[in-house]
């Protein structure tokens, strides 16, 4: 079986004690990783330049999935792929999006509470459709293929996609 | 009526013109299998398929990746009518191979993921976006004579 299936553990936590009438059941889903898996996504990530892939994968949503220009109506002139490729906005708020990947980098084995915060902004402040955080994680692994070429290999791609699907899960876990 | 641009169908044909199928198709079949192994279900008669190295040398899957990349040289050719292209096509996959319509979408993924790998820089947003519309119309083409 390939190891790039994911491998889910249910945890339930019965939290009855000290809630009176109430018992609060908390399942918890742990994503496992192998050590494959997790050296393959801290190899991958140290070899992105976040200051170049950060602009490069929103320019690519921009561009890519034009409906997208309406999340970023103050960015100026973002009509045109020379437009979107040259608006310092665009670059500047790229950067601060790959950046935030770090997080699940570093916190491999608790994406979901890592992103609790991020996913509820783009729910009730930023109300972004979740569907475009898939977008972008397509464009993101795009521009790192493109960087990585055969490096990014079947496995090394199988890792990866596994990874960013948790992190879109993790920004879509506070909407309704 | 699906419309091309010039430009569209310039990034599109100059794609295909510079493409080595016997290295491409094998990558993609590859990749699919790899990277959505539950892929591998349509594949019971290739032989050994347990684990990436052995996808990657099994030249059965190798040759099944040419024949599958030189059925795209039909829609590029007929960029104006790939629905009609791929009628059937489709069929053959609903009727006789009992293929998942989504496994489409799937291996166009990974079509592109080698396609940027092989193209580098010179894969810009903008021939990414020509690239994935067409795929997405071969992909729609593919699944219609489902139901």
């Amino acid at each position: 079986m390939s190891d790039s299936l994911l491998a889910y553990h249910c945890v339930s936590l019965n939290r009855g004690a000290g809630h009176s009438s109430v018992d609060i059941d908390y399942t918890e889903i742990m994503v496992e990783w192998t050590d494959k898996e997790r050296s393959t996504v801290s190899a991958i990530w140290e070899k992105i330049d976040i200051d170049v892939i950060g602009p490069e994968a929103l320019a690519r949503v921009l561009i890519v999935y034009p409906w997208t220009e309406r999340y970023f109506a103050t960015f100026g002139d973002i009509f045109s792929a020379t437009a979107v490729l040259g608006n310092a906005k665009v670059a500047a708020h790229g950067k601060v999006v790959l950046k935030a990947l770090d997080s699940a980098v570093n916190n491999m084995d608790n994406i979901k509470a890592t992103y609790n915060d991020l996913s509820r902004l783009h729910y009730e402040k930023l109300s972004v459709d979740p569907d475009n955080f898939k977008l972008l994680a397509d464009c993101i692994t795009i521009a790192v293929a493109c960087k990585l070429k055969s490096a990014l290999n079947p496995q090394a791609q199988a890792t990866w996609q596994k990874f960013l699907s948790v992190v879109v899960e993790a920004m879509s876990s506070q909407y309704f | 009526m699906v419309e091309w641009t010039e430009k569209e169908r310039s990034i599109i044909t100059s794609i295909f013109s510079s493409l080595d199928y016997e290295d491409i198709g094998p990558k993609a079949l590859c990749r699919c299998l790899i990277v959505y192994p539950w892929t591998q279900r349509y594949f019971g008669a290739f032989g050994n398929l347990y684990n990436a190295e052995a996808i990657k040398s099994n030249p059965n899957i190798a040759a099944h990746g040419v024949t599958v990349l030189h059925g795209l040289d039909r829609a590029v050719k007929n960029m104006d009518n790939i629905k009609a292209t791929y009628a059937e096509l489709s069929v053959l996959h609903s009727e006789k191979l009992h293929v998942d319509p989504d496994n489409f979408k799937l291996l166009s993924d990974c079509l592109t993921i080698v396609i940027a790998a092989k193209l580098g820089n010179g894969f810009t947003p903008e021939t990414q976006a020509a690239w994935q519309k067409f795929l997405a119309v071969v992909v729609s083409a593919l699944g219609r004579q489902y139901h």
